[in-house]
């Protein structure tokens, strides 16, 4: 299967609040990043926390944030960013 | 929302950057992990010490040393999957309870906290 | 006793076991997880899910991770590009090289430069490069460290005494998933004449993880 999103792209971290063993640190929900590069493939920790398999295996994303979207008062630099490695199923694409 | 595990970005103090030496226990409990988890075993997975670590709640997660948190999951995994009894854990805890006071050692096999754990 | 621990202290119990906790531990009393570790592994090894050698040689190999490693291999790609170029493509292989097994969670290295400087963290848990720097220290595991570093990094940083100029670009590294991050900091200007040695004394805990920069002893005095 190929990996739904590219190097380079931009994305946008899904809104959800599921219960559960969640690896998305929730100050990432509906924020706007770019795929750093994409770390391989790896079996799915929502799934593995509650004994199954995890497979199918996830594309795993490092994704570069913005500090300052991230945090409005930020207050460091403006280059400043923040880099997560977040499961595909938690990204979606984002529009230019 | 946020569950309590997942601080990232909430107020805190000062980092205190304190260290200490790891006890023999918590080492016996990192390892147990480690066998538990290796490609020989694979009776529990690091997915599963979380979510029981999680699981434990704001209350006992802050009160809770490292590896008290740990312990607690494993042994919670273990009575899940049916490696271990309630029973047989009740009993060998007396045991290894009776054997170290014996020796000369206090201390409580009682939960902390009282009445529950 | 299931398994042994050889230490000078030691009362005997009247089946002639050595009880398990040393001179300086003991002092403390015992408490509800301690019993239940206790008891948890004898059970295990009561039924052949382990054996107390396993136990004693994984917690052998816990004992003998430290930051040295992690150290010697920082110093080996100061000296050697290439090395380098293959620690950036692959830590855990690149380690292997000098004959240290990083297991086989895959861990990343980032390097710092004179513009990007990295700090890794876990606001999760507690994810760390263990098989390379040991276990992780207090802080790292710590409500304050994780709460804050993602938000405030300089301001984190700062208490670790490494202030960074605004035109360094900070960049933390959130360990949420299958990966985990060593720093390869930047080799520091007068350390030309080290040897490879030497320049791992340079490169402490604090340096892989980002929140301390590596920095020359003083200089020797003349003779």
């Amino acid at each position: 299967m190929p990996d739904a999103f590219a190097i380079g792209q931009r994305v946008r971290v899904r809104v959800a609040w599921p219960p559960g063993h969640v690896r998305t640190p929730h100050y990432l929900r509906g924020r706007r990043g770019l795929v750093e590069s994409i770390a391989g493939r790896f079996a799915n920790p929502e799934e593995l926390a509650y004994g199954r398999d995890g497979l199918p295996k996830r594309a795993l994303y490092r994704v570069r944030f913005r500090q300052q979207e991230l945090w409005p008062d930020y207050a460091g630099a403006a280059a400043d960013t923040a880099v997560v490695d977040i499961y595909e199923h938690w990204l979606e694409a984002e529009d230019s | 929302m946020r569950r309590h595990h997942d601080m990232g970005g909430e107020p805190a103090g000062p980092v205190d950057r304190a260290d200490h030496e790891h006890a023999p226990w918590e080492k016996r409990v990192d390892a147990l992990l480690r066998l538990l988890a290796d490609r020989k075993r694979r009776i529990m997975t690091v997915d599963e010490l979380r979510r029981g670590i999680e699981a434990l709640g704001p209350g006992a997660y802050d009160e809770m040393s490292y590896y008290q948190r740990w312990m607690a999951s494993i042994g919670e995994n273990l009575l899940e999957k049916g490696v271990i009894t309630v029973d047989e854990l009740g009993r060998k805890m007396a045991e290894v309870e009776a054997r170290w006071r014996a020796a000369g050692w206090s201390g409580s096999g009682r939960p902390p906290g009282g009445v529950d754990a | 006793m299931s398994v042994s621990h050889d230490h000078a202290h030691g009362h005997r119990h009247d089946d002639g076991h050595r009880h398990p906790f040393q001179p300086d531990i003991e002092d403390r009393p015992f408490e509800y997880y301690q019993v239940m570790a206790e008891a948890v592994g004898e059970l295990l090894i009561d039924k052949g899910v382990l054996s107390a050698a396993e136990l004693r040689r994984a917690i052998e190999d816990l004992d003998s991770r430290n930051p040295a490693l992690g150290a010697r291999v920082v110093a080996r790609a100061w000296v050697d590009p290439a090395f380098k170029a293959r620690l950036l493509d692959d830590v855990n292989a690149a380690a292997g090289e000098l004959g240290i097994d990083a297991g086989s969670i895959p861990i990343r290295a980032v390097e710092n430069t004179a513009r990007l400087h990295h700090v890794i963290c876990c606001t999760l848990c507690s994810c760390y490069p263990r098989l390379l720097l040991g276990v992780p220290p207090d802080w790292y595991k710590s409500r304050a460290y994780r709460s804050r570093v993602v938000r405030e990094p300089r301001a984190v940083l700062a208490e670790f005494g490494t202030h960074l100029p605004a035109d360094v670009e900070v960049r933390v590294h959130d360990s949420t998933a299958d990966l985990r991050y060593i720093v390869l900091p930047m080799r520091p200007t007068g350390s030309e004449a080290l040897a490879e040695a030497q320049l791992a004394a340079l490169v402490t805990r604090d340096c892989m993880i980002g929140t301390a920069l590596p920095r020359l002893p003083d200089a020797p005095r003349q003779e």
